[in-house]
């Protein structure tokens, strides 16, 4: 057991006047705009690269309608009915603004059951980059440029102003937990990671380092993870987990926790557990079963950020994530074809402005979507442990080839 | 167990990959405890080996490759060896049989036979692979292939796509074949390189390299191929293409015809400290291979520190991920693997530094420890 993050919450902090245990369910909605098999021969003479047509899994349409009616939809539906029946029931979505033009341009019939969504007032949207890119780390103006195009996007779809941010793979430090706070955030989201807790729990809130307001709340990644990755995990000990179940977990840490922060993809329902796992008859039993034990609530981040005090500064100098065992970012920047890619495409970003022209800039933007970088991480490829590893393309080595092929063509196009 | 092995050659008087796998892996099972007797053909010099060799002293026997299947007196070579090595079984005791390829399954049936004694057919290649797995199977070898596995207890194929031939084409059983993926002892010492190649590379130009006999099997015309789409690309690039083999003047005059002969250099066939100082040299290594069975040389590249592309059509990218894969008719598709590489300092390094890692893996010894539990169960 993890320390900081036992369900039975740690004795250490039960000197603290505990309030009643608020679960906090964020959801995260993303599509990367893959990359096609774009070959050599293409370059400066093909300038479309994220329009695979064919049977693919770079095919971006493709991919979107299947996790569209896989998950979208029936979640958002589920999501609808509770929000209709428990009025106490709330949570946090983020969506990039890659998912939100291919939701337009593919499905808008399932974009239309976001928005209703959020038109319940239940629903808060958080801020993040439009192109779910890592830019914090390589270029604070492209960074911000990114943020404010999501947030017009938001605006526009939605009509709402994010208060809240995440950044991508929940990515955080100290530095970030400052800009958040100077940027009048209320809060920024990141992983309860064991190392940077020490004996603290995640089940409370606390601040960037240095931060005058904003908050940091914290993923509880055990419970967060058994219905993320272990819900049909049979050789799992809670296997099967029922909502009765995983809300006495969340009710056993009444005394000692202020907030379950249950942080996931959208795609859990439906898409990573699929429909016959039960998955939704889970979610749909969820709010019922939390809201059952009379101390228990729901909050969205927002929420939690204005209600709760912070309980402590956290002091996170290196960069943590929510993925991985490592929690770090080694699964985009870990080795060398990764680190390559990502340092031509960010030193191409100054020429690419000053072109003036869009497309360029809309073509480049898409190129710094996280995703391109992940495919080309070689970390898992050594141990077999291909499930844990989804890549549109034959080998990591083949998803460098068709970027740097990519970005030679867009190079071509700058320098003309 | 005391095992009689029949191979047709063994390094360092061999032709190809087959005496490499007999010696890599007859070292590994007596490294196991195993006792290996092995026989050849004919003594070709001589052998530092940790077994007894027998000879049987055939007049007229020649290395595995370099004739074709139809050479004048191969079939009565084979039938002399199956008669020598029934008067061997009859004059030592030994408790398997095992026979490398079709050319010993004749000599590998006759000791069988007369000692009772099961026997273990190993696949290297089949004539299927060796006509490009689409033409015509010559019929007498064919014949041989299939005698061969009928007869064996147990059949060990050196790739799931060997197998799926045996059990494809030759109607085996499939059973009775047990995929055992050849290995590789990774060569100790420091890396040696070639002096003309280095001074190509000074003045800027890339060496991709493929190493393996000249034939349909392998492909190299198809490298031909994607090499004019490289060269279009990326003219100073130098492909070397060593070994020799029946298609040797088709390829050169393709070649010439393509307008290539200054980006190519066919050095022959080599073995020893000139080949490791090649491999050494090289950016990029690229096995094509229209149909191959395992491929050890590309594992041998890959022990050589080089990043590797194999085409999808061998049994080695079955066991290697840390390498690029690639249809061997997909000629625009290798280029564009070739041009990735070979452009790219930080591709080649992290395929170099993960494939010689993953390459530690594939030894002969896992190879013979699961041989070693195969014979246990005959």
């Amino acid at each position: 057991m993890h320390l900081g993050q036992s369900r039975e919450g740690n004795l250490k902090t039960l000197f603290i006047i505990v309030k009643m245990p608020t679960v906090c369910l964020y959801l995260h909605v993303h599509q990367p705009w893959r990359i096609k098999r774009y070959r050599h021969s293409a370059i400066g003479k093909d300038s479309t690269y994220f329009s695979d047509e064919g049977d693919f899994d770079t095919n971006n349409e493709k991919m979107l309608l299947k996790v569209a009616e896989k998950s979208y939809k029936p979640t958002n539906r589920v999501l609808l009915e509770l929000v209709r029946d428990y009025p106490e029931f709330r949570l946090g979505i983020s969506i990039t603004g890659t998912a939100i033009e291919q939701l337009e341009r593919f499905s808008p019939e399932t974009l239309e059951l976001f928005c209703r969504l959020v038109d319940t007032g239940k629903v808060e949207i958080l801020a993040e980059t439009y192109h779910h890119s890592l830019a914090f780390f390589y270029s604070l103006e492209e960074f911000e440029r990114q943020v404010e195009l999501h947030r017009q996007k938001v605006k526009k779809i939605f009509g709402v102003g994010p208060r809240v941010f995440r950044n991508t793979e929940l990515a955080y430090n100290n530095e970030l937990g400052l800009w958040a706070d100077k940027k009048g955030y209320l809060a920024i989201l990141t992983e309860g990671w064991d190392k940077v807790l020490e004996w603290r729990s995640p089940n409370f809130v606390y601040s960037p380092k240095g931060a005058k307001k904003a908050k940091l709340l914290l993923k509880n990644y055990m419970l967060s993870d058994d219905i993320a990755f272990r819900f049909s995990q049979k050789t799992w000990e809670g296997w099967p987990l029922t909502a009765e179940k995983l809300s006495g977990w969340v009710s056993a840490l009444n005394g000692n926790g202020e907030v379950v922060n249950l942080f996931m993809d959208y795609e859990t329902f439906g898409e990573h557990q699929w429909e016959d796992t039960g998955i939704f008859s889970f979610l749909r039993a969820l709010p019922g079963e939390i809201l059952k034990h009379p101390d228990n609530n729901f909050k969205t981040p927002a929420e939690v950020a204005e209600h709760h005090a912070s309980r402590g500064e956290l002091d996170v100098p290196h960069v943590i994530t929510w993925a991985d065992t490592e929690r770090d970012l080694s699964a985009w920047t870990g080795n060398a074809i990764q680190q390559d890619a990502l340092s031509q495409l960010f030193s191409l970003e100054d020429k690419v402005y000053k072109t003036k022209r869009r497309d360029l800039i809309e073509n480049w933007r898409k190129l710094t979507t996280s995703d391109h970088f992940y495919y080309m991480c070689t970390k898992w490829f050594n141990d077999g442990d291909v499930h844990a590893y989804f890549n549109p393309y034959e080998s990591p080595y083949d998803a460098f080839r068709y970027f740097m092929n990519v970005l030679a063509d867009l190079k071509l196009r700058v320098d003309a | 167990m005391k095992i009689l092995m029949f191979g047709w050659e063994l390094p360092p008087h061999n032709s190809g990959g087959l005496g490499v796998a007999c010696l890599g892996l007859a070292n590994a099972l007596v490294e196991r405890g195993e006792e290996i007797a092995f026989v050849l053909p004919k003594r070709l010099g001589n052998y530092k080996v940790p077994f007894k060799i027998f000879f049987a002293g055939l007049p007229e026997a020649g290395l595995a490759y370099g004739r074709t299947a139809f050479a004048e007196g191969l079939m009565g070579e084979v039938e002399q060896y199956a008669r020598f090595a029934k008067k061997i079984a009859l004059e030592n005791r030994f408790d398997v049989v095992h026979a490398h390829d079709w050319l010993t399954f004749s000599a590998g049936i006759a000791a069988s036979r007369a000692s009772g004694r099961p026997l273990v057919a190993h696949v290297h290649a089949t004539e299927v692979d060796r006509t490009g797995g689409l033409g015509s199977v010559s019929g007498e070898v064919f014949q041989k292939e299939k005698e061969g596995f009928e007869a064996a207890s147990k059949i060990i194929a050196v790739s799931l796509r060997t197998k799926s031939i045996l059990t494809g084409f030759y109607g085996i059983n499939p059973s009775k074949v047990e995929v055992v993926h050849n290995g590789i002892d990774v060569p100790p010492g420091p890396a040696e390189t070639d002096e003309g190649l280095e001074a190509l590379k000074k003045s800027g130009y890339k060496i991709v390299l493929s190493v393996g006999r000249i034939t349909l099997q392998k492909g190299i015309d198809y490298l031909v191929s994607a090499a004019a789409e490289v060269l279009r690309a990326r003219p100073k690039v130098i492909f070397v293409i060593v070994g020799s083999g029946d298609m040797e003047g088709q390829i050169m005059s393709q070649v010439g015809r393509l307008g290539l002969s200054g980006n190519f250099l066919f050095p022959g066939f080599l073995r020893g400290r000139d080949i490791s100082g090649i491999f050494g040299s090289a950016d990029l290594f690229v096995m094509p291979s229209v149909s191959e069975p395992f491929g050890l040389v590309a594992l041998e590249a890959l022990a050589h520190g080089k990043p590797v592309i194999v085409s999808k059509q061998s049994g080695v990218a079955e066991v290697i991920k840390h390498a690029m894969k690639v249809d061997f008719w997909d000629t625009d598709e290798m280029a564009d693997k070739i041009l990735s590489v070979i452009s790219s300092s930080s591709l080649v390094r992290l395929m170099a530094e993960n494939g010689s890692k993953e390459v530690l893996s594939c030894t002969w010894a896992k190879a013979a420890k699961e041989i070693s539990r195969l014979y246990l169960s005959l």
